[in-house]
C-alpha cells in the first residue's frame, strides 16, 4: 500500500466516482432541491431584518449570507458515513481492504467525486443570484478569495473527516447513523447554517470558535461575504486547519482501534 | 365492518411497536436522538425572537403556537405517514405489493397503517410543552371554543398532509422510484415551522396553494389564538374532504394500472 501506487490510482478512482455521480444525476438534482433550508432561512431573516438590521445583518447582508450558504453547503457536503455503515454491516469493507488503496482514501475520493456534479448543477444558478441580488456584499480583495478557496477545502475536509470518524464507529456499534444524527443536529445549530453565529449570545458565540461546526460552513460564508479583512481571515483559516489536523488524528485513532474488531462477516 | 378495521389497526400498531423494540439499545438511542433534535430545533426561535420582539406580525408566544402545530404534524408525518409510504413504494418496486392486494381488506387502509415509529410520539409531548410555554409567554390560556376549533383544523391539516402523500405514492405506480420524495418533502415541510406571513411573493403563493404548508400550521395556530371564524373552519373541513376524495380517486385509478413487478 505504498503512497506511489495510491497516487497512480487516483485519477482512475476519481473518474469512476464521477461516473457514478453522473449516472444518478436525477437523484443528485433531488438532493440539491432538498437543500431548501438556506432559502427558508433567507425568507425568515428577511422578515426579521425588514425594519432594522439585526446586528450587522440588514436585508442585503441576509440575502448575501444565505445565498453564499447555499453555495458553500453544496460544495462541502459529504455523505460517506451512510456508505460506510452499509459496507461495514454487509462486509463489503473486506473487499475494499484487499485492494492496494487504503479504504478511507477510497471513501474520501468517492465523496470528492460527487462534488463536481453538484457544483455544476447548483452553483452557477446560485452564483448568478448571489451576484445579481447581493454582489455589493461580496468580498473584493483577491487575497480573500484565495483564502476562501483554502477555507472551502478545509470545510469539506472537516465534514469528510467527521463522516469517516463516525463511520468508523460502526466497527464498534451496530450502526452509527444515530451518532451522525446527533452530530448533524449540532452542526445545524452551531455552523451558521440556520443563522449567522454572530447572532448567538457572546458565551455561545465564543464556544463556536472551539467547535468544528463553524469551520465547516460559517467560515467560508463569512469570508465570502466580506466579514473579515485578510489578516483576520488568515487567522481563522489557521484555526480551521488546526481543526482539520485534530480531526485527522481522531480518524486515524478510531480506524486503527476499530479495524482490529472488524470480523468481515458476509465478505 | 368498522370494528374489524379498528382491531386491524390495533394489530398493525402492536406489530410496529414490537418491530421498533426488537433492538433495545437502538430503541433507546432513538428516543434520545429524538429529544435532542426537538431541543436543537427550537434554538432558531430563541435567536430570532432574541433579536426582535415581533417578526412578520407574530410575537414570540404567538409564533410558538405555529411551532407547536409544526411539531405535532412533523410527528404525524415522520411517525405515521412516511414509514408506511416508504414501505408501500418499496413493495411496488419489488412486486411484493401483490401480497397486500391478496388480503381481504382495503389495500389503501392496509398500506396507510402498515408501519408506525413509536418514538415520534415524543413530538406530541414536546408540542404540548411548546403550547404550554407559549401561553405562559402570552400570559393567558385559550378558550374551550378555540381549542375545539384548533383541534378540528389540525384534523383537517393531517387529512391534507396524508392526501398529498397518498398522491405522491400513487406516482410510484408510474415512475417506480419515488423514495427521494420523502427527503424532498421533509425539506420543504420544514418551512411550515414559521408563520406563513414570513414568506412573501411567489413563495407565499407556493406555500398557500401548491403545497398548503401555511394552511397546515399557521391556520390552526391562529385558531388557538382566537383569530379564526366558523367559515374558516368549515372551509378547511371542506378542503380536507376534497383532498381525501381526490387522493382516494387517484389511488383506485392507479390500482387498476398496477401490473405487478414480475409481469
Amino acid at each position: 500500500m505504498s503512497l506511489r501506487s495510491t497516487v497512480r490510482a487516483l485519477p482512475t478512482m476519481i473518474r469512476v466516482g464521477f461516473s457514478e455521480a453522473v449516472a444518478y444525476r436525477a437523484e443528485t438534482i433531488v438532493w440539491i432541491a432538498a437543500t431548501t433550508m438556506p432559502l427558508v432561512m433567507l425568507a425568515l431573516w428577511h422578515a426579521v431584518a425588514r425594519d432594522a438590521p439585526v446586528g450587522r445583518y440588514g436585508a442585503p447582508q441576509v440575502t448575501a449570507y444565505f445565498l453564499a450558504m447555499f453555495v458553500v453547503r453544496q460544495l462541502t457536503g459529504s455523505w460517506a458515513v451512510w456508505l460506510m455503515n452499509m459496507e461495514i454491516r454487509d462486509g463489503t469493507l473486506a473487499q475494499r481492504m484487499l485492494r492496494p488503496v487504503h479504504p478511507l482514501i477510497a471513501y474520501a475520493i468517492s465523496a470528492l467525486a460527487e462534488l463536481p456534479v453538484r457544483g455544476l448543477l447548483a452553483v452557477p444558478v446560485a452564483s448568478i443570484a448571489l451576484v445579481a441580488f447581493a454582489g455589493d456584499q461580496l468580498a473584493r480583495d483577491p487575497a480573500l478569495w484565495a483564502i476562501w478557496i483554502a477555507s472551502l477545502l478545509g470545510g469539506w475536509l472537516i465534514t469528510l473527516l467527521a463522516n469517516l470518524a463516525i463511520g468508523c464507529l460502526a466497527l464498534f456499534i451496530e450502526s452509527s447513523t444515530k451518532v451522525m444524527d446527533v452530530w448533524l443536529a449540532l452542526y445545524f445549530v452551531f455552523s451558521g447554517y440556520l443563522f449567522p453565529v454572530d447572532l448567538f449570545p457572546p458565551a455561545l458565540r465564543h464556544a463556536t470558535e472551539w467547535l468544528p461546526f463553524r469551520y465547516q460552513l460559517g467560515l467560508p460564508v463569512e469570508i465570502m461575504t466580506d466579514v473579515y479583512d485578510a489578516p483576520a481571515a488568515l487567522a481563522m483559516l489557521g484555526r480551521q486547519w488546526a481543526m482539520v489536523a485534530v480531526m485527522l488524528g481522531v480518524v486515524a485513532l478510531v480506524w486503527r482501534a476499530g479495524v482490529k474488531r472488524f470480523a468481515a462477516y458476509g465478505g | 365492518m368498522m370494528k374489524q378495521y379498528a382491531s386491524l389497526l390495533w394489530l398493525q400498531l402492536r406489530t410496529s411497536l414490537a418491530l421498533a423494540m426488537q433492538y433495545r439499545a437502538d430503541f433507546l438511542t432513538d428516543g434520545f436522538v429524538e429529544v435532542f433534535w426537538m431541543i436543537t430545533a427550537l434554538v432558531p426561535m430563541f435567536v430570532v425572537f432574541g433579536a426582535r420582539p415581533n417578526v412578520a406580525g407574530w410575537t414570540f408566544g404567538e409564533a410558538l403556537m405555529v411551532t407547536g402545530f409544526f411539531t405535532l404534524l412533523q410527528g404525524v408525518l415522520e411517525g405515521a405517514i412516511n414509514p408506511s409510504m416508504t414501505l408501500v413504494v418499496e413493495q411496488i418496486r419489488k412486486g411484493t405489493f401483490d401480497f397486500v392486494l391478496l388480503k381481504p381488506k382495503d389495500a389503501q387502509f392496509l398500506v396507510s397503517t402498515a408501519r408506525v415509529l413509536p418514538w415520534r410520539a415524543v413530538n406530541l409531548a414536546t408540542a404540548g410543552g411548546v403550547f404550554a410555554y407559549g401561553f405562559t409567554k402570552l400570559g393567558r390560556s385559550p378558550s374551550l371554543a378555540d381549542v375545539v376549533a384548533a383541534g378540528l383544523l389540525l384534523f383537517a391539516s393531517v387529512a391534507i398532509l396524508y392526501s398529498m402523500w397518498m398522491l405522491a405514492v400513487t406516482l410510484a405506480f408510474w415512475v417506480v422510484k419515488v423514495d427521494n420524495l420523502t427527503v424532498l418533502f421533509g425539506a420543504v415541510f420544514d418551512a411550515a415551522r414559521w408563520p406563513s406571513s414570513v414568506f412573501r411573493g411567489v413563495v407565499h403563493i407556493l406555500f398557500t396553494f401548491v403545497i398548503p404548508l401555511g394552511v397546515m400550521t399557521t391556520v390552526p395556530a391562529n385558531a388557538l389564538l382566537g383569530r379564526t371564524s366558523l367559515a374558516q373552519v368549515g372551509g378547511a373541513a371542506l378542503g380536507a374532504a376534497i383532498a381525501l376524495g381526490v387522493s382516494r380517486l387517484v389511488w383506485t385509478r392507479a390500482m387498476s394500472r398496477y401490473t405487478s413487478a414480475s409481469s
